[in-house]
Formats: structure tokens, C-alpha cells, sequence
């Protein structure tokens, strides 16, 4: 089987300010199906660039891209739409939920614009599930407002996930959340990529990125480290060791 | 996307700025309303005016004694008598498909009853006027031909005469003198109300032409001649056959006379206010205008506004297309319930000017639904412009927008 993502000697030039910004430099990228990157870097080291091009948001001034086999760089804008609707699931750096929407229609909003037509029924459904993936069904009619910010983060994920893509593109998912939260989300993650997902995550943290099979760091635009994890964490045993750390610590509260 | 969801957006997005969507909407809500008023208000007078002309008799064809033009001069109608009673006999006797002739001849005269007295028209008219005019006798009846031969003092009094005279009483069998001569009432007219030119038509005294002729105001010639054609299917081809009796009978004289049907003195009398109707139309088109370019404005407005949201719907996946719609239905609402609450406020505001001023209106379904589509379509129209402008937009520059 071909990767699922390729890419070949890959820029992109920023033109809008007084100086272009080269802020990716020639990159070239196989992700096998079902892989799990995590894609690293300094602040400013082109990620989210690199993510914006993997998720036909953006265009690349040179390079190729073939995305499930297809040259993405040749399509229109229509059929690029298309591409993030059926084969992309996208979770932004900022959340990007709609604002005065609920959860739950935020979660909807994929599947009212896709070419496959579906029941209010069938939306609804899918999406409460995907809300029940990520631990929220109870919150479906809370507005993004009423969130906490990994509540919000939690919806972007089950958005991206509601049209069932091919592969998860994550811009520091965990950005916002605390250990807990941050190893549960991840423990949704493997969950996804052990049911078929080729997942990409930016990351700052070097212990979420253990829970990926694969890591990578970008440099100044450059693609400069790609190895596999070896000491891989999971979430089912990263989350037990926290909640017997939370006992031995309460232990030690009641006594005091 | 779903139509149901995009109604369902945009709506959503009109009632988060329920004050501002109320505001953008008040051009249309205005243009819309005085559309209306006008339209109902110059439909109405349009309605009383043709009441009064169908109140001329139906299938009425008039000839008026002096022409349109005579050697350049261009004299009224009635301006000369030259008709006469042998004209109005050679078409009784020489057209087909004509069932009723009356000769008229008027004059105003002070007239006495009941030691009261009263200035009135008195029109000498035959037998056959009632029936031409559509006009019922109320009590008594008409004189008869045999009065017109007899050149009798009779006559038949209108509801106008009959209230300023006979307050209480029957005036039926009693006198009334015209020139200090005593007429015998025979009848009084049913209530016709006021003609085209706002006169009253039952202040009026009938009596027999001859009589008009021989004892009253001593003329040879009548003013006009009344014919009512068969039906409104022959009403030309009487109309043609009357002008040619008395064009023969002028044997190459200039035709000093004018023949007019009803049809055509309708067209005459509601061209005025057809024009009126046109430019208050008009008018109000121009508001509406106005409003469609509030509505531009504010959805201009809207999409920048949006511009996040337009990014986030853009990268999961919308077509520019989706977005197109939605803002141009959000713009086509927005117009079409201005549209809506427009006509609503211009039947109401129509209603209590008929109130207030006794003017007559009428609310035509036409109106009503060419209103409604035009707001509508103003709303597409200048929606068009923003709605493009945001489909328009890159989700990734979208995205970024602050
Ligand atoms: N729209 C833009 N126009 C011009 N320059 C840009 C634009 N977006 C990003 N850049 C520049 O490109 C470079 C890479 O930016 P990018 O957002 O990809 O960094 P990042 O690795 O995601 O950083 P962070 O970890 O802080 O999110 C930076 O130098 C940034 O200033
Ligand atoms: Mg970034």
C-alpha cells in the first residue's frame, strides 16, 4: 500500500510582510497508514505551516503532495474543500469552534457539508458519539463559552473526528490541558490510531510525545529528526499510575 | 449543506443582532409600506372613478354637439348646439342594434314647491333615460312618449330636489314650477351620488325634451344625444354607423359633432390617476432602493464580522458556494420580512388614510404579491455583492483573521 501522506522537497514562503518568510524549507515526508507522529519543534519552527499544508488548508510554493495517492497540489478549491471534509479531520491550535453554537452542533457542522447525505438523525447520532469519544455527551448543549478550554479542545477533536477521516492532523492538541486531561486525550488518541487512524500531532512536551509510534523535529523550516519511539507510553497504564499517585497523596491529605 | 440548516444559520445570525437586523430592515419596511399606501390609494381612486363612469349607463354611447376641431379652432365639447331632434331621430330610425335614444337639452332654473324654492339643473330627456342610465325611478314613474309628443308639463324630480323641497310628504302628484310654469311630478328618482366631475347627479328635474324645448329654454337645437347600444359586443359598430348617419345627413359639411363611448371617456377620466399611481410608485421604488442598499451595507458589515466563522466552515469543508448561499439568504430574509412587515404597515396605514380622510383604497392582491417578490428579490440583489465577497475568502487568511 502507498503512504497515506507523501510529501517531496516541500516550501513554503510567507510573501505578505516587508521581508518573505521561508518558514518551511524543503521537507520530505512519507506517513505510513495507521502511523502516529509527533511532529516537534521551536516555537516558530514552521509546525503549524507544515500542518496547514498536510491539511489542504494552505498551498505550498514548491513541492509536491500526494495525499492518498492523489496530487492534492493540482486540485481546485472545491475539491480540496472536499479532501478536508471527507479525508482530513482538523484540530486547530486556537479551538476555532464556532462561537454561540453548541457543542453538539459544532461537532454536526462536518456532516451538514459533505457530498454524502445524511438523516438529522444520523448527524445527530454520529455526533453525540463522537462527543461520548471524547467524554462530553453529557455537555452537548453547553456553547464553547461554557467550556473550560480542554472541554473546548475536546469538541475541536470530536469535530474533526465526526466524518470519520483518514487521517487526524492535530495542531498541540494538549497545548491547553493538564496531565490528566492531556493523558486522557492521548489515551483517545491510541484509541483511534488502534481502530485505523493515521495520526499527526504537534507537540511541545516530550512525554506526550511518547504516546506516539513515531517522532519528528522540525528546525528553521527543516526536517532534521525522524525516529521511531522506542519506551512508548500508553494511556490506560500512564492514567492508573496518576490516579495512584492522587490516592497516596489524598492518604497522605486525610492523615494531616 | 441542507437548506433547513442554512435557514436555520441565518436566522440564528439575525436575531443575535436583533436590533441592528430590525434597522437594516426599516428601508425595506418603508419602501415596502409606502408602495402599498400609494398603490392602494391610486387603486382606489382608479376603482371611483370607473364606479362613476359604469354609473353612466352600460354600453352608453354619447354624442356631444360642436367637433374636436373646427377650421383650428378647437372648441369644448357642447361648445355649439348643432345637434338637433331630426338628428337623434335619423339614428333611431337608420342604426341597428341600439335600445334606447334620449335627446338631451339642459339648462339651470330656479324652481318653486311647497313655497320653498331651489336652483337645479333641469334636463329635457325622453322615456327611454332611466333605462339608458341604469337609473331606478324610487316612486311614481317615468313620463311617456305619448308626454313627449304632447309636449307635457310633467316631470320627474331627482332625490336631491325631492329632499330640499318636499322635506316631508310624497312629491309624487304634486307641482313643481319651472319658470313660473306648473309641471306635474310624476316620479322621483332613486339616489345616484356624484358623477366623474364631482357634481351631484340627483339635483336634477327631468322632463320631456319637447317640453325642454317648446316651453322652457326655447331652443332648436339639443346639447347631446344618449344611445345605449344592444350590447358591448356592437358598441363599435354602432358607434361607426351613428357617426356615419350624421356625417350623411351634414352632406360634406364639417362634422360638428363628437361621438364618445364609455369605454373611451373611462380611459379619459383614469388616465390622471393612473399617472399618479405610476409616479407615486415611483417614488416609493426609489426607497425601496435605498433600503436594498442598507442591506448591502450591513451584510458588508456582517462578513467581516464573520470572518472567522466563514474561515472555520471554509476549512471543514464548505464550498464557496455554501457560503454564497448562506449570506444570500441571510440578506433575502432579512428583505423579504422587511417586505413582509412593509405591506402590513402600508394596508394599515392605507386603511386609516381612508379612515381619516374618507378617500376610497383598495388593497390589490397584486400588489401585495409583486411587493413581497420585489423585496425579496432586492434582498438577493444586493446581497449578492457581500455574499460573494465571503465566499470569496481563503480559509487558511479566514482562519487567521482577528
Ligand atoms: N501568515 C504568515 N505570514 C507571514 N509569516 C508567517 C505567517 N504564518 C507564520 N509565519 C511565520 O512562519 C514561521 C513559522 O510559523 P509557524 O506558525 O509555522 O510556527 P510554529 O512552529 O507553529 O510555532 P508555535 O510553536 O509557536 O506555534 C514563523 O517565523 C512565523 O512568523
Ligand atoms: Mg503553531
Amino acid at each position: 500500500m502507498p503512504p497515506v501522506v507523501k510529501i517531496e522537497e516541500i516550501h513554503k514562503i510567507y510573501e505578505s510582510g516587508e521581508v518573505p518568510v521561508h518558514a518551511v524549507r524543503g521537507v520530505t515526508l512519507e506517513i505510513e497508514r495507521g502511523d502516529f507522529v509527533a511532529l516537534m519543534g521551536a516555537s516558530g519552527s514552521g509546525k503549524s505551516t507544515l500542518m496547514n499544508l498536510l491539511g489542504c488548508l494552505d498551498r505550498p510554493t514548491r513541492g509536491r503532495y500526494l495525499l492518498d495517492g492523489i496530487d492534492v497540489s493540482q486540485l481546485d478549491r472545491n475539491a480540496l474543500a472536499d479532501i478536508r471534509n471527507q479525508k482530513l479531520g482538523f484540530v486547530f491550535q486556537g479551538f476555532n469552534l464556532l462561537a454561540r453554537t453548541t457543542a453538539l452542533e459544532n461537532v454536526e457542522l462536518p456532516m451538514l457539508y459533505g457530498a454524502r447525505k445524511f438523516t438529522t438523525k444520523q448527524i445527530r447520532e454520529r455526533a453525540m458519539h463522537c462527543l461520548d469519544i471524547v467524554g462530553l455527551s453529557q455537555r452537548f448543549d453547553h456553547f464553547p463559552s461554557q467550556l473550560s478550554g480542554g472541554q473546548q479542545q475536546r469538541v475541536a477533536i470530536a469535530r474533526a473526528l465526526v466524518n470519520e477521516p483518514q487521517v487526524l492532523l492535530a495542531d498541540e492538541p494538549t497545548g491547553n490541558l493538564d496531565t490528566r486531561t492531556s493523558a486522557e486525550v492521548m489515551g483517545v488518541f491510541q484509541k483511534l490510531n488502534d481502530e485505523g487512524i493515521t495520526i499527526v500531532m504537534v507537540t511541545h512536551e516530550l512525554d506526550i510525545a511518547h504516546f506516539c509510534k513515531r517522532n519528528l523535529i522540525l528546525r528553521d523550516g527543516v526536517l532534521v529528526r525522524d525516529e521511531s519511539v522506542s519506551n512508548r507510553s500508553f494511556a490506560a497504564t500512564e492514567l492508573e499510575k496518576l490516579s495512584s499517585a492522587e490516592a497516596a497523596a489524598k492518604l497522605t491529605g486525610a492523615k494531616s | 449543506m441542507r437548506f433547513g440548516s442554512i435557514i436555520k444559520v441565518a436566522l440564528r445570525a439575525l436575531l443575535r443582532n436583533t436590533m441592528r437586523s430590525i434597522l437594516t430592515a426599516l428601508g425595506i419596511i418603508i419602501g415596502v409600506g409606502a408602495v402599498i399606501a400609494m398603490v392602494s390609494i391610486g387603486n382606489g381612486a382608479k376603482a371611483q372613478v370607473e364606479a362613476q363612469v359604469a354609473s353612466l349607463g352600460q354600453n352608453v354611447i354619447t354624442v356631444f354637439s360642436g367637433s374636436m376641431s373646427s377650421g383650428g379652432m378647437r372648441g369644448g365639447w357642447g361648445s355649439a348646439p348643432t345637434l338637433t331632434i331630426e338628428d337623434a331621430e335619423a339614428i333611431e330610425r337608420e342604426v341597428t342594434g341600439i335600445v334606447g335614444v334620449s335627446p338631451e337639452v339642459r339648462d339651470r332654473n330656479q324652481v318653486l314647491a311647497n313655497g320653498l324654492n331651489w336652483n337645479t339643473s333641469v334636463n329635457g330627456e325622453s322615456p327611454d333615460y332611466p333605462d339608458i342610465r341604469s337609473w331606478k325611478i324610487a316612486s311614481g314613474a317615468m313620463f311617456s312618449d305619448q308626454d313627449v309628443r304632447s309636449v307635457a308639463k310633467v316631470c320627474v324630480i331627482g332625490k336631491t330636489v325631492a329632499d330640499q323641497l318636499f322635506a316631508n310628504g310624497d312629491p309624487v302628484g304634486q307641482t313643481l314650477r319651472i319658470r313660473n310654469i306648473p309641471f306635474k311630478i310624476l316620479g322621483v328618482l332613486d339616489s345616484k351620488g356624484f358623477n366623474l366631475f364631482g357634481q351631484d347627479q340627483d339635483d336634477a328635474v327631468l322632463v320631456p325634451y319637447t317640453s325642454h324645448m317648446k316651453r322652457l329654454s326655447r331652443r332648436t337645437n339639443i346639447s347631446s344625444i344618449l344611445i345605449q347600444a344592444a350590447s358591448a359586443d356592437v358598441i363599435d359598430k354602432v358607434q361607426k354607423d351613428i357617426t356615419e348617419v350624421l356625417t350623411q345627413r351634414r352632406k360634406g359639411r364639417e362634422p360638428d359633432f363628437t361621438v364618445r363611448n364609455q369605454v373611451e371617456l373611462a380611459q379619459t377620466a383614469t388616465a390622471t390617476t393612473q399617472t399618479m399611481t405610476l409616479l407615486l410608485a415611483a417614488i416609493a421604488s426609489v426607497s425601496l432602493l435605498v433600503g436594498g442598499i442598507g442591506i448591502m451595507n450591513i451584510m458588508l458589515v456582517s462578513v467581516t464580522e464573520r470572518t472567522r466563522e466563514i474561515g472555520i466552515r471554509l476549512a471543514i469543508g464548505a464550498h464557496g458556494s455554501d457560503v454564497l448561499m448562506q449570506f444570500l439568504i441571510e440578506a433575502t430574509i432579512l428583505s423579504s420580512l422587511g417586505g413582509v412587515i412593509g405591506i402590513l404597515l402600508g394596508i394599515g396605514s392605507s386603511q386609516l388614510v381612508s379612515h381619516l380622510n374618507g378617500w376610497p383604497v383598495l388593497v390589490s392582491t397584486a400588489s401585495v404579491v409583486i411587493a413581497f417578490v420585489f423585496s425579496a428579490a432586492v434582498g438577493m440583489f444586493f446581497g449578492f455583492y457581500p455574499a460573494r465577497k465571503a465566499a470569496q475568502l481563503d480559509p487558511i487568511d479566514a482562519l487567521r483573521y482577528e
